[in-house]
This record gives structure tokens, sequence and C-alpha cells, in this order.
């Protein structure tokens, strides 16, 4: 893999327990913590905590290297402005007031309450997300989506995606290189005007449509000379070992237990 | 192995206000609702794109998403170091027709939260819904009607920047819909803040579409000329397809899934026992008229009558919900379906 196609590859090589165990393992387990985590209920801190606990745990386990896992999963954090308003919004007791210039908003310890809570949840299942992605090669975890009797077309054209997304992506470097490379840039605005930039990345974007058009054909009469039908054809795949399997009771089961608890007794 | 360059997705933080959501931001009834529609549409758009595109299916769609996905790295600058890139989903249903369309944005967004966590893998559904399935119906059903004043350059180019810029303002909408649903955040601020700026954003999106499809129509006319004509199957399946049982058979698939997702949101109210749940939304509205003054003092409207009792402020402002979804969906299908029937006679 080039460099220039680097930051497209999240998976990092490495032999720990997670490296090592079914992909479908893998998946189902995030999903069903993802899942536990977005029914945790606003405000309950001990819960959100032991789901952070245990998710800062397998990114132990994975041995991927906990700066590298907080700096992903910050991916999610932007988002969040979205759900700052609930601050102001949601009715409870007041906190204290923000004197805006047509309005004054009161902050509500519920509003910030739910606030702390989105965003508890978002980091926290995207750290999930981004230990699955960094100890799974993709194919792995694309294999892995036909376990969840994903259609095996929808399967089938993902995968083909992947397998040439590294092909266009660096085409499309190559345009923006070559568009680099005819363009003097001196300051924000120079380079004429914004239609004009508009003009240069439409023509890019068509030209490349065209070159994946004809691209596809190519593949398309490759496959078809290596006996394609277009019926999609699953692999064997081995079942998933009983110790995996356990494993994945377990934490599923953990996970279900802090979801019930959270609704029940905290 | 050299991963340590970008590892944040820059693309996302400065392109535009992201609308890949993560997980957290939706309610249960929300997401679960989202998966039926997504499963519902996806099953339907397998259909329709394999009558038309048979065993190339896979090879053309899955080459496609690739297209779309390295497509949206091709970035203009705008002012004040952001820049505007292609997000793709008119572009995707202008050349390729409405349901590959969708199968080729499902693949992309899908993607994108599987492999590089954009946008969250449980509120994948909701995403879905907002990125590859309203966007394209909303994007086609634009270009298609600006199709209808006539034919030639003009028209393509209108209706190409009309269908690019609805379809991001109308995902933006969307999204801003779901998220007040869920309660995370309320109509009155979400809805404006949304739609503003994505109809800023859309203009980018518009001037990019109209450009590459310039670009193709000078190169390879016939490419939008096919698409112009007729999203028609092609002409040996036409004849064993009449296009009246083939509608019959989809509407029974739109019924049926309004069905189920309208029946999930009357459930609703029992699921969630919590108060992040639909039933917040009325509140937060009515809340929000007090709180803010003239500027969205016309939103106020968006309360919802039935504040009385909750359960049923829940459950109207649920079927409202999937109600307008499934419209949109609905009335994409039915004009391709229409035009599809014309292209018959």
């Amino acid at each position: 893999m080039s460099t220039a196609t680097g930051f497209l590859n999240r998976y990092l090589e490495g032999g720990s327990w997670f490296h090592r165990a079914d992909a479908r393992v893998k998946l189902v387990m995030a999903l069903g913590f993802i899942f536990a985590v977005a029914t945790l209920p606003p405000g309950k801190w001990a819960a959100f905590g032991a789901m952070q606990v245990l998710v800062w745990l397998a990114a132990g386990v994975s041995r991927v290297g906990l700066p590298r896992v907080l700096l992903r999963s910050l991916v999610a954090l932007p988002f969040i402005l979205i759900a700052l308003p609930s601050v102001f919004t949601r009715p409870g007791i007041p906190l204290f007031d923000l004197n805006l210039i047509f309005f004054t908003a009161t902050a509500t310890l519920e509003g910030l309450e739910f606030f702390v809570s989105v965003l508890l949840k978002s980091w926290t299942s995207v750290t999930a997300a981004c230990i699955l992605t960094a100890t799974t090669p993709p194919m792995r975890l694309l294999e892995a989506l036909r376990a969840l009797r994903l259609p095996a077309i929808l399967v089938s054209i993902v995968m083909l995606m992947y397998r040439y997304l590294f092909v266009l992506v660096e085409e499309a470097q190559r345009m923006m290189r070559a568009r680099a490379a005819r363009s003097a840039a001196i300051g924000a605005n120079s380079g004429g005007t914004l239609v004009w930039r508009a003009k240069s990345a439409g023509g890019m974007a068509g030209s490349l449509f065209i070159r994946t058009l004809d691209r596809s054909e190519r593949i398309y009469l490759a496959m078809l000379a290596r006996g394609y039908d277009g019926s999609i054809r699953r692999q064997d795949v081995p079942p998933v070992s009983g110790c995996e399997l356990t494993a994945l009771a377990v934490a599923l089961s953990l996970c279900a237990a802090i979801a019930i608890a959270a609704r029940l007794v905290i | 192995m050299l991963t340590l360059n970008v590892e944040l997705p820059v693309r996302e933080w400065i392109g535009a206000l992201p609308l890949h959501a993560p997980d957290g931001f939706f309610s249960m009834p929300v997401i679960i609702a989202s998966y039926a529609v997504v499963a519902a549409v996806v099953a339907f758009s397998i259909r329709r794109a394999n009558r038309s595109l048979n065993e190339r299916l896979v090879p053309v769609m899955g080459v496609m998403a690739a297209f779309i996905f390295a497509a949206q790295m091709l970035n203009f600058p705008v002012a004040g170091g952001t820049s505007g890139h292609l997000i793709g989903g008119a572009l995707a249903a202008i050349i390729l027709g409405p349901w590959a369309a969708i199968l080729v944005m499902v693949a992309v967004v899908g993607l994108q939260a599987l492999l590089f966590q954009d946008g969250g893998l449980i509120a994948l559904g909701v995403n879905l819904i907002n990125m590859s399935i309203i966007s394209v119906l909303a994007g086609y059903g634009a270009y298609w009607l600006a199709l209808r004043f006539g034919s030639g350059y003009t028209p393509i180019m209108v209706g190409g920047f009309a269908a690019a810029w609805l379809s991001v303002v109308i995902s933006a909408v969307a999204t801003a819909l779901l998220l007040s649903l869920s309660g995370t955040s309320p109509l009155a601020i979400a809805l404006p803040a949304m739609t503003l700026a994505h109809m800023l954003i859309g203009i980018g999106e518009g001037l990019i579409t109209v450009f590459a499809l310039m670009f193709i129509k000078k190169a390879r006319p016939e490419l939008l000329k096919a698409r112009v004509k007729a999203d028609a199957p092609a002409p040996a399946q036409a004849v064993g397809n009449s296009p009246a049982p083939g509608g019959l058979r989809g509407a029974r698939w739109w019924v049926a899934g309004y069905i189920v997702a309208v029946a999930l949101t009357l459930l609703a109210p029992f699921a969630s026992g919590s108060p992040d749940g639909l039933e917040r939304v009325a509140e937060d509205a009515g809340f929000i008229s007090r709180a803010l003054d003239a500027p969205y003092a016309i939103i106020a409207d968006y309360q919802l009558p039935g504040v009385a009792n909750e359960a049923v402020a829940t459950v109207l402002a649920g079927v409202i919900g999937v109600t307008i979804v499934y419209m949109l969906v609905a009335g994409g299908a039915y004009l391709v379906h229409r035009r599809r029937a014309a292209a018959h006679e």
C-alpha cells in the first residue's frame, strides 16, 4: 500500500487476542456493545463508567496503543455541537444563564446531564468501533457482514468497492496533484473565482467518472473471462471456535447486564 | 507501516457540517424504524437495479461506489480556509438512475461507517436514510422534474444543480428531523441551523455536480442521453417485463414497509421508558418557543397539538416523521415508475 492512501488503512498488525479472534465474533461483540450503550438512559453515570471500563480494557487487550485509540476515537467529536442546544432547552433545575444578544438561555441540570450523556455514549461507541477496525483486516470485516445475513449482493458490492477504493483514490489524488502542479496558489483568494474553481473540480469528477465507467467495463469483462456468471459464490468459512463463542457470550451478557442494571437497579 | 499521517478524517472537519452522525445521537425507536425502512428500500433497489444491470450489477455498482468515495476527495477552496467537496448523491442518481444510485450510496456510507468511523455503526440505519436514500431520491426527483421542461443542454444543467442542492439540503432537513425525534436536539434550533448551513454547502455541491455533468456531456454525450430518454430497461428485457406487475409488486413492498415502520412507531412510547425518547420532542418544541425570541418565532408552530397527552404526542411525532420519509421516498418512486410507464408506450 502506498503512502498516498495510507490514511485509508485503519488496520494495525498485531498478535493480540483481538487480532487472532474471528471477525464475526468481534463484529457481533462490537455491535452488541454499542447497542447496549445506545440503550443507556441519560445520567446513569455508573453504567457509563462501566462501559468505559469495558472499552478501555478491550483497548488494553488489543495492544494497539491507548494514545492511538484515544486519538482515533476523537473522530466523532465535532458532531456533538448539534446536541449542545439541549443544555438550554431541556426543562429542569436552572444552573446558569447565558446572555445572548437576542435572548437569555438558561442552562438546566437535566440539559447538561443529557448533553454529557450523549457525549459519553458517542465517545464510548466510537472507541469500540476503532478497536474493531484497528484489529480486523477490512476484508475479514466485510466477510463477517455475511454472518449478519446481509444480502449477498450488497456485501459483494461493498467488497468490490473496497478492492477498487485504493485504485480510484490514488487516481483522484493524481488528478489533484496535477491540478496543484498547474496552479500557483498564493493566499486564500488566489486562483480564480469560486465558480472557476468549482469548474475545475467538477471537471475532475466528470473525468474520473468516465475513467471509472471504462474501468468497470474492463473489470466486468475480466470477471467474465474468469468464469463469472452473475451469481455470488460464498467461500466456506470455518465455524467459530468454542473458546471464542464463550468470550462472545460473556462479553454480550456483561453488556446486557449493565444495560439492564442501568434501568432497574442504579 | 505508515499510518500516522492523517489519522483524523480532516475532510469531514473542514468540509461541511458533517451529516455522518456518530452513535449515541438517536433514540432506539428511531434507530429500529430506520433499519426497517432501509431494509425495504435496499431490497427494492436490488430488484430494480438487477432488472437493468443483471450480472453487471456487482462489478458496476462496486466500482461506482469506489468512484463516489474517491470523488468525495476532490475538493476546491471556498473561502477562509474551508473547502467544498462533492458528496455525490445527486450525481450518482443522475448518471446511474435512482435505484442503482441508492445501492452505490448505501455501499459508500456503509463502508465509511464500518471501516473509517465516519458515522456510527448502530446509527448507520439513520445515516443511510439521510445520505443514501433521501438524498438520492430528492436529487433524482428534482432532476427528473427539470427534464420535463424541455430537452437539451440547459435543463440538464439546471436540473443537475437543483438536484445536487436539494439532495444536500433535504439530507440536512431529514437529519435535523430525526435528531429532534430522538430528543437529542430541539427542532427549532437544529432545523434552521442544519438547513441554513447546508443551503450554502449545497451551492458547492450544485456547482461541482453541474460541471461534472458538463464534462460528461462534452466527452460522452450518450451517457447522459441514455438516462434522459428513459430509465427504462434495455429493449431485450422490456419484452418480458411489463411495468404494471412490477409496479404492483413494488407498491406491496412499500405498503408493507410503511406498516412495519408505523407499527414500530406505535410501540415507541412503550419501548422507551426513559426521558430521552421520542416523547421529548413535543416538550422541547414547546419550551423553545418561550426561550427564543423573534428570529425563530415562526418555528414555534412546530409544537405538536397533542402535547396534553405525552404518549399521543410521541406516536404522532413518530408517525409524522415516518410518513414524511415515506412520502419523499414513495413520491420519488412513483415519479420513476410513471416515467417508465410513459417510456413503454
